[in-house]
């Protein structure tokens, strides 16, 4: 018979106990009428089978609100996409935590959203793909999609919902970035997040299609400096330039493990919402595992917490504690390590890699979108 | 803002007190903060019927500090709060 040595367990130091979360993202579900090619959700979409049904949804805010969470955003997919909607957004409330809705528009009617006003949700946070219909269903390969979402639009101001316009700007749209502002401003939001895209998920699989180039970039701070002016008081503009165009990383997730952390539509817990795509994770799903458990010692969440992860470069960094070695998600897809210094970093060994990575894409014309879809 | 300022918590913004901390925090649309001291004791008389003055005028009494070194505070912090679009005036 063959015998096994078991592996040696390596002594883990001992961890003080991390601060309790602010946010929570729900994933409630990855079903979706719309297909943009940028989409955050991870190329392996979980189908409808494996949601959480609503009263697993309604322990886990109860488990959130009791760890510490404030903030909620319930997210997708499309969480219009699931018929409970207002019974999740109810438990939501119940539970005492601050209720966003992040949502294309798609699926919601002055009826439904009457149903969620009642249920108390306490904000809304409308995306769009574009300031025309000719670009945005386009992007979000939907026909019909931008005359649907103004139309949502003007329900939501109908009923006094807080909005916020949310606008991913890529090499597509760039160029409508001051109209992108005043279509915010007209459907009548307080604040306006301009997201470049992230390459991660899908984006990741269409960067080629939507590197912006490096005139977009400027062009666009100086749009947002000048925006800020203009609607200052009236709309806030909260702007998240491309990191793979800066000096030095986010600071993705406020720290790994430190503030927030994301559930996706089974009930698997990750530190971010891209954090399946690095090799020899384990995360755990609140199914099994109480929330608070897998927050404060679940390995998926030791695994990049504090610095002692970080390698030299980063350790002995005066910017250490300013950007924690950036993001974990984007070290993987480009060194090929997770725990690499994040590539955008002017004294990361890859950074030239990631230059002449920029500089081939935005070079050529753009390829198509491959946009997102379940498989069949 | 000025001393005759009515100030309100808009639709989506609430105090709320988290029980996990044990602290009184603001909450609104990508907003979680924490209050201290003035900003706690500030939104508390924020009620969306009396005006600054007024209000600084109670906080004066109630802190034993003169009255326009509160209404100084306050309009500072409610101009902070505005720009953030925390805080509305009528």
């Amino acid at each position: 018979m063959t015998v096994v040595h078991p592996t040696p367990i390596p002594v883990q130091p001992v961890r003080p106990r991390p601060e309790p979360p602010l946010a929570m993202l729900a994933e409630l579900t990855h079903r979706c009428p719309l297909a943009c090619p940028y989409c955050s959700n991870p190329l392996e979409l979980t189908r409808r089978e494996g949601e959480l049904t609503t009263e697993q949804w309604a322990e886990v805010f109860r488990q959130a609100a009791d760890l510490g969470v404030l903030q909620l955003h319930l997210s997708g997919g499309e969480p219009a996409s699931r018929p409970d909607l207002v019974q999740i957004v109810a438990a939501a409330r119940q539970a005492g935590l601050y209720t966003n809705l992040i949502t294309s528009g798609i699926g919601l009617t002055g009826r439904r959203l009457d149903e969620l006003d009642a249920a108390g949700l306490d904000h809304v946070q409308l995306s769009v793909q574009g300031v025309n219909a000719g670009i945005a269903d386009h992007v979000g390969g939907y026909k019909g999609g931008f005359d649907r979402k103004m139309m949502v639009a003007a329900e939501i101001a109908r009923i006094g919902f807080p909005l916020t316009i949310n606008a991913v700007m890529h090499r597509h749209n760039l160029g409508d970035l001051a109209a992108t502002i005043a279509l915010a401003h007209q459907l009548g939001a307080r604040r306006i997040e301009i997201a470049c895209v992230q390459f991660q998920g899908w984006a990741l699989r269409n960067r080629a299609a939507l590197q912006p180039t490096r005139e977009q970039v400027e062009e666009a701070k100086r749009t947002v400096a000048q925006a800020r002016v203009d609607y200052a008081g009236r709309l806030a503009i909260d702007f998240v330039p491309p990191d793979y165009f800066a000096d030095f990383p986010k600071a993705c997730m406020n720290g790994w493990g430190s503030t927030g952390l994301n559930i996706a539509p089974d009930g698997k817990v990750l530190p971010c919402h891209a954090a399946e795509i690095i090799p020899g994770l384990q995360f755990q799903n609140v199914l099994t595992t109480p929330l608070a458990e897998i927050w404060n010692g679940g390995p998926a969440f030791n695994a990049f917490r504090g610095t002692d992860w970080m390698p030299e470069l980063c350790q002995a960094c005066d910017r250490r504690d300013i950007d924690y070695g950036g993001c974990r998600c984007q070290a993987m897809a480009i060194a090929g390590d997770a725990r690499a210094t994040d590539p955008v970093c002017r004294r990361s060994p890859h950074r030239a890699a990631l230059d002449a990575l920029i500089a081939a894409e935005t070079s050529v014309a753009p390829p198509p979108f491959e946009y997102r879809r379940m498989p069949r | 803002m000025t001393p005759a300022d009515r100030p309100f918590l808009p639709r989506g913004v609430r105090l709320h007190h988290d029980r996990v901390r044990g602290v009184p925090v603001l909450l609104g649309p990508e907003t979680a903060l924490i209050l201290d001291q003035v900003g706690q004791a500030v939104l508390g008389e924020v009620d969306g019927t009396r005006d600054i003055a007024t209000i600084s005028a109670a906080l004066a009494e109630r802190y034993a500090a003169p009255v326009e070194m509160i209404e100084a505070d306050v309009i500072e912090f409610l101009d902070d709060m505005a720009a953030r679009r925390l805080v509305e005036a009528t």
